[in-house]
């Protein structure tokens, strides 16, 4: 076995990973305050690349002005979907709300397609091209910078939620609704918040990923990757996020590898089915779930 | 005004047939689908078998979801395995097309249940994630498994066949779709008046009580699954005697998106919407495209704007339904005819 080898894969595929953590930890921020499993994280990716690549191809705005409008554009997208689609489901079956976020995630495609085309389109390149090594191990230049500019908005997030006040009240809400209400919290805002940090976090992941492998408007088939690492690590939880992200990155690259491109959902959905048997609550989310 | 109509016993509430004038417009129905094949031309009779693989298809997924409510991702992977193993017992053994089906309604069952007893076990909305995992391993399989499965070529098969009679066109496929859909359409309906479907119903409503009524809640499940995966698997098997090809790409993810919202728009736990919402959408696409070819003189790009059109007309019919009119299309037909059995009193 060529350790050198396996060494830089794995190296990429935690890169990879760093950026799947930064989708799941959005994915679980809507879970954790509104308790919808949102089908549509993958499409509001692809939306926000695709929105990147119509500020930094289309309009010819430096890189570094688009990724923020474009994250900006995502974020409001989350928001405005939170207001319309998702406020009028309160109450209602998880079921009917799942399956909004699944219409929701057909219109996206509808979208992208109706001003993209369904050809595949190539990001402008933005991020430095000299090659990464970290000691003896090659990395690829995008991939290492996606993951340095992911790891560093993960770890802004993170302090947001453990130290602002949108932050403690979404954690409140999180824990407790009806407490948090009765504090004086508005927990529609709340609901609102979580959607558009959600769709923050997962827009600027989706311009990094499309950045390294290109954009088309199946891209959104990743939120099949991302849900995975929610399931396995925990629904409700941002620890889960991390290293369970880190891992199916991981997993999917070393897979893709060594056993070729087909083997990496089969690897990693493997996975979730050895999690569904033996811990369906995922690595370290709450136990709360009931046995029937 | 409906008159003279109230029910004494709860078998005569029960019944199918509650009046005469519903047995009068039935006979009218099937007299209508009988004479069809012989007075439509070839599109009319190609969108009438759609409609009826997507009728049966749609009637097994509402099982599941409109009345245990339970979601699958995965029909069309199931219809997969309905295809794939018709299609390998036309090739391998030359079997009759009754008994194929048959097998290919079981094997899809049998997959369900496999898929089911992990995720059934638990609360929640892990069927749906688990019917996720089994379409990508399914797609996985069809795609990979190429001695059984031919790989990404997938497999052609000869025509349906019954003591030695083929079924090679599509009039001669209708009078076995249609009939089977009216069939299993039926047998949905009486699965709904004995103690197992009232279970499925039970089970939605609300699980603890279901429980607590005795009954046993990953049991009645898995058989729900169990049984919509069987409809999916004969949906499929016809699916693949109608093309008399099956390919990986033949039961794409989009596909089983595509049922959900049938069952959505027709009417979650209704049968009657089941069908209609089959109907609606398989017409929407064939719709829309008559709409382009008719702008097309006025707007050369109008092809292009189609696929991208229907995504979004797709989902925002999901949506659409969903927020305001949760009971779908039945809810609209039972108004209109609530007015008419009220005509002319109002309300």
């Amino acid at each position: 076995m060529d350790w050198l080898f396996f060494g830089e894969i794995s190296l990429a595929g935690l890169a990879m990973g760093g950026l799947y953590a930064l989708i799941a930890l959005g994915f679980v921020m809507i879970y954790k305050a509104t308790r919808v499993i949102n089908f549509a994280i993958g499409e509001i990716m692809m939306f926000a690349a695709y929105l990147f690549l119509a500020f930094a191809g289309g309009m010819e705005l430096s890189p570094w002005i688009a990724m923020p409008l474009a994250v900006l554009g995502g974020s409001i997208l989350g928001g405005v979907i939170e207001k319309t689609m998702i406020r009028p489901m309160l109450g209602e079956s998880p079921i009917s709300v799942v399956m909004v976020t699944i219409g929701i995630a057909s219109i996206l495609v509808g979208v992208v397609e109706f001003f993209w085309t369904a050809d595949p389109q190539l990001l402008p390149q933005f991020l430095p091209r000299e090659p990464v090594f970290i000691g003896p191990l090659y990395l690829a230049p995008k991939i290492a910078y996606g993951f340095l500019i992911g790891a560093a908005v993960l770890v802004l997030y993170l302090l947001y939620f453990r130290f602002s006040r949108g932050g403690v009240a979404l954690r409140a809400t999180a824990s407790d609704q009806a407490a948090a209400y009765s504090m004086g919290i508005n927990v529609r805002r709340v609901f609102n918040l979580a959607w558009v940090f959600g769709s923050l976090a997962a827009s600027l992941a989706g311009i990094l990923v499309a950045a390294t492998g290109g954009l088309s408007p199946q891209f959104g088939i990743i939120g099949l990757s991302v849900l995975v690492v929610v399931i396995v690590g925990g629904l409700d939880s941002i620890l889960g996020a991390l290293i369970a992200g880190l891992f199916i990155g991981w997993l999917e690259t070393v897979a893709g590898a060594y056993l070729g491109g087909e083997y990496r959902m089969p690897a990693t959905f493997v996975v979730l089915a050895v999690i569904l048997v033996i811990r369906p609550y995922g690595l370290f989310g709450t136990h709360e779930i009931e046995r029937v | 005004m409906r008159i003279g109509d109230a029910k004494q016993t709860y078998q005569a509430d029960e019944a199918i047939w509650t009046s005469s004038t519903q047995k009068f417009w039935f006979s009218l129905l099937l007299l209508i689908l009988l004479v069809f094949p012989f007075l439509a031309n070839a599109y009319l009779l190609y969108l009438g078998c759609l409609v009826g693989i997507a009728v049966i298809s749609t009637t097994g997924l509402n099982i599941l979801t409109g009345f245990t409510g339970l979601i699958s991702l995965g029909q069309a992977g199931f219809m997969g395995v309905g295809g794939y193993t018709v299609a390998w017992l036309s090739l391998n053994t030359g079997l009759p097309f009754p008994v194929a089906l048959l097998l290919a309604g079981l094997m899809a069952a049998a997959v369900g249940i496999l898929v089911g007893l992990p995720s059934l076990r638990v609360k929640g909305l892990y069927l749906a994630i688990a019917t996720l995992a089994a379409s990508v391993f399914l797609h996985f399989i069809f795609a990979e498994w190429e001695p059984v499965t031919g790989g990404m070529a997938g497999l052609s098969l000869e025509p349906a066949h019954l003591f030695g009679f083929t079924f090679q066109s599509d009039f001669r496929m209708y009078f076995i779709i249609v009939p089977l859909a009216v069939l299993m359409v039926f047998a949905a309906r009486n699965v709904f008046r004995t103690r197992v479907g009232r279970a499925f119903i039970a089970i939605r409503d609300r699980d603890i009580s279901a429980e607590i009524l005795g009954i046993n809640l990953l049991r009645y499940k898995l058989m729900s699954f169990a049984l919509s995966s069987f409809y999916a698997g004969v949906a499929g098997g016809l699916f693949a005697y109608f093309y008399r090809v099956v390919t990986p790409e033949s039961f794409p993810l989009a596909m089983s998106i595509f049922y959900l919202a049938a069952v959505i728009v027709g009417g979650m736990g209704n049968l009657l919407g089941g069908i209609l919402g089959a109907a609606f959408m398989t017409l929407v696409p064939e719709i829309l495209k008559l709409l382009t070819a008719a702008l097309t003189p006025f707007y050369p790009n109008a092809p292009v704007f189609m696929s991208p059109m229907l995504e979004i007309i797709f989902g925002a019919l999901i949506v659409g339904f969903l927020i305001f009119e949760p009971h779908g299309l039945a809810e609209i037909w039972h108004r209109i005819r609530r007015f008419f059995s009220l005509w002319p009193f109002r309300n």
